[in-house]
C-alpha cells in the first residue's frame, strides 16, 4: 500500500505521543491547573470578604468555618447517622432504578409492542417533575426510608430507561445488514449489534441518572424526614446554622463529583472503540 | 466458459419489484436477469447508477426476495443468507466495537460450527493474508480505510464461502489506495481460490480485476452485455496502460453511456 501519513498514523498509533517534545509542568496540565487557581482565588476572596466585615458571616458563612464546622462534625461522630441513611436510600434507590431502567428500556428498544404500550406512562412520567408525587409519596410510604428510596427510584430510572431504549433501537442498519447477511439469528443480532451499539447511551443514561438520583435524596429528605442529610441540613437551615447547610452542600456536591467521575472512568473503558473517548 | 459444467452461481429470469411508498407505484428493479458463473471466475457487475446491481447482489445474497425466477448456487436454490456466501460490504460496515479479530471471526462465531482455538487460528491466517499482522487487536477507528477494508475481506473470506459478494468494496476510498486495493484483492482471491460477483460503478476497476464484465441496462435491468476480459490472468496495475485495456474500456464505456442517455440521465464523468 501506498504508505500515506494517515497509514503511518493508524499503523503505529502512540509512536508519536511516546516521542512527545518535552514540554513543563504547567504546559502538560494547563486545564486542570487553570482549574485550581480560579477555585482557589474564589475560596480566598470568599474568605477575606466574611474576615474584612464586608459580607454577614450568618448568611454566607466562611471557607474556614465551614471546614471546622465539617471537621467538627465527623469528629463527635453526629453526622455518621444522616451519612448513613442518605447512602443507603441513594444505593437502594439508584440501584433499583439501574436494575429496572436498564432490562426495562432494552426490552421496550426491543420490541416495539411493548414499547408501544408503556410508551404513554413512561413519557408523561419523563416529562412531569417526579418531585411533584412527593405527596403521594408520602400518603403510601410515610416519611421513613422507603419514601425517600421510592422518590430516588422514581428521579433516576426514567433518564436511564429512556437513553437505554434509544440506544436499542438507533442500530444502524447497515450493521444489521451486515449480522443478517453472516446469518445471524434474532437473539445473535441483538447480542452482537443491539446491545453493544446501546452501550455508549445507556452508559449516558445511567450518569444523568445518578444526577436526578441526588436532586431525589435532598428534596425527599427536606419534605418530611427524620435522618438524613437533606433533613439535617433543613433543621440547621431553620435554625440559621449557616456553616452546617454549607457542609451538607459540600458532602452532596462531593459525593455528586465523585460518582460522576467514577462512571466517566466506567465509560471511557466500556467505550474504547469509540474514536472520541480515546485520551 | 466451460458449457459441460454445471456453473457455480446461476441466475435464471430473476425478477425483483417492490412497492415504493413515496412514489405510490411498485417499481421493477430487476427485469429477468441470466447470469452464470463458473468455479473461481471473478465477475463485475457494471451499469448505470441506481439500475439494481446491488438489489441483484442482494439477491443473491439471500437478503432480498425476487418475485421471480431463480439463483442456484452448486444447483441449489438460494433463499435466505447462508455459509456458502459472504458479502464484503462498503467501508463502515466493520462493527466498531469489535477488535479487528473479533470482526474477522464474526461469521464463525455466529455458525458455532468450530472451536474456539480453531476459530482463532483461522482469523489469525486471514488477518496474514490481508496483510495485517500485528492488527489483530486494533480496533477498526485506529485503521484506515484501506485496512478496514482488508479486514472486511478477511471477515468475508473466514466462513469459507464457496462465493464471495463485493458490493462497491473500494468506492469510498481515495483513489490511489483503490488502485493498491485493486491489485491486493486479486492476490488476495488468487491465493484464496474464490468465485466472485464484484459490483462497482468503477469501469477500469470492473475490467482490471474480472474475467467477465456484466453490463447492466437501466431500471429495470437486465444484462445488456457481457464483455469477456481478453487480457493475461496475473494482472499487475502496468495492465491499465495496455492498449487493450483501453479499448474494452471504452466498450463498456459506451454501453453505459447508452443506457444512461436512454435512462435520461445526466452522464457523469465516470459513468
Amino acid at each position: 500500500m501506498a504508505v500515506t501519513p494517515a497509514d503511518r498514523e493508524a499503523i503505529a498509533p502512540g509512536e508519536h505521543g511516546d516521542a512527545a517534545p518535552q514540554r513543563s509542568l504547567w504546559q502538560r496540565n494547563e486545564n486542570f491547573l487553570l482549574g485550581v487557581v480560579s477555585v482557589a482565588a474564589f475560596l480566598l476572596f470568599w474568605e477575606f470578604s466574611v474576615n474584612l466585615n464586608w459580607v454577614n458571616p450568618l448568611f454566607t458563612s466562611s471557607p474556614s468555618r465551614i471546614a471546622a464546622t465539617g471537621f467538627e462534625m465527623f469528629r463527635d461522630g453526629s453526622i455518621y447517622p444522616d451519612l448513613l441513611v442518605s447512602a443507603q436510600e441513594f444505593v437502594l434507590g439508584f440501584g433499583l432504578a439501574v436494575l429496572v431502567g436498564v432490562p426495562l428500556g432494552i426490552l421496550m428498544g426491543w420490541y416495539s409492542r411493548l414499547n408501544a404500550v408503556l410508551d404513554p406512562f413512561v413519557n408523561a412520567l419523563y416529562a412531569m417533575p417526579r418531585i411533584a408525587l412527593m405527596p403521594l409519596i408520602i400518603i403510601w410510604f410515610g416519611i421513613d426510608i422507603w419514601a425517600k428510596i421510592a422518590i430516588i427510584f422514581l428521579s433516576s430510572v426514567f433518564p436511564i430507561l429512556v437513553n437505554t431504549m434509544t440506544g436499542v433501537r438507533t442500530m444502524e442498519r447497515d450493521f444489521v445488514k451486515v449480522a443478517r447477511s453472516f446469518g445471524a439469528s434474532d437473539g445473535q443480532l441483538f447480542k452482537t449489534v443491539a446491545l453493544p451499539s446501546s452501550v455508549p447511551n445507556l452508559l449516558t443514561g445511567v450518569r444523568l441518572g445518578l444526577g436526578h438520583a441526588l436532586i431525589g435524596i435532598v428534596v425527599g429528605e427536606m419534605n418530611g424526614a427524620s435522618a438524613g442529610v437533606g433533613y439535617m441540613m433543613t433543621v440547621a437551615g431553620a435554625t440559621f446554622q449557616t456553616d452546617k447547610v454549607m457542609v451538607g452542600i459540600v458532602i452532596i456536591a462531593g459525593a455528586g463529583m465523585a460518582l460522576t467521575q467514577v462512571l466517566r472512568m466506567i465509560e471511557a473503558r466500556f467505550d474504547a472503540w469509540r474514536p472520541d473517548h480515546h485520551v | 466458459m466451460d458449457a459441460t459444467r454445471q456453473p457455480k452461481l446461476e441466475a435464471k429470469n430473476v425478477r425483483l419489484s417492490y412497492y415504493n411508498e413515496r412514489m405510490k407505484r411498485r417499481l421493477e428493479v430487476l427485469d429477468g436477469i441470466d447470469l452464470a458463473v463458473s468455479e473461481g471466475e471473478l465477475v463485475a457487475i457494471v451499469g448505470p447508477s441506481g439500475c439494481g446491481k446491488s438489489t441483484f447482489l442482494n439477491a443473491v445474497d439471500g437478503l432480498a426476495k425476487p418475485n421471480g425466477g431463480e439463483i442456484r448456487l452448486d444447483g441449489k436454490p438460494i433463499s435466505a443468507p447462508g455459509p456458502d456466501r459472504a458479502v464484503v460490504f462498503q467501508q463502515d460496515s466493520l462493527f466498531p466495537w469489535y477488535t479487528v479479530a473479533r470482526n474477522v471471526m464474526y461469521g464463525l462465531d455466529l455458525q458455532r460450527r468450530a472451536a474456539k482455538s480453531e476459530v482463532r487460528a483461522r482469523a489469525s491466517a486471514l488477518i496474514e493474508l490481508v496483510g495485517l499482522s500485528g492488527f489483530a487487536e486494533h480496533y477498526p477507528h485506529e485503521l484506515s480505510g484501506g485496512m478496514r477494508q482488508r479486514v472486511n475481506i478477511a471477515r468475508a473470506l473466514a466462513p469459507d464461502p464457496e462465493l464471495l459478494l463485493l458490493d462497491e468494496p473500494f468506492a469510498a476510498l481515495d483513489a490511489q489506495t483503490r488502485e493498491f486495493m485493486q491489485a491486493e484483492l486479486l492476490k488476495i482471491l488468487a491465493r484464496a481460490r474464490k468465485t466472485a460477483l464484484f459490483i462497482t460503478h468503477q469501469i477500469d476497476e470492473a475490467i482490471f480485476l474480472a474475467d467477465r464484465v456484466v453490463v447492466f441496462s437501466a431500471r429495470p435491468a437486465r444484462v445488456k452485455e457481457i464483455v469477456a476480459v481478453d487480457l493475461p490472468k496475473n494482472r499487475n496495475l502496468e495492465v491499465k496502460l495496455q492498449p487493450r485495456f483501453r479499448e474494452l474500456y471504452n466498450q463498456v464505456w459506451r454501453l453505459i453511456q447508452d443506457e444512461s442517455a436512454r435512462a435520461g440521465m445526466a452522464l457523469t464523468g465516470e459513468a
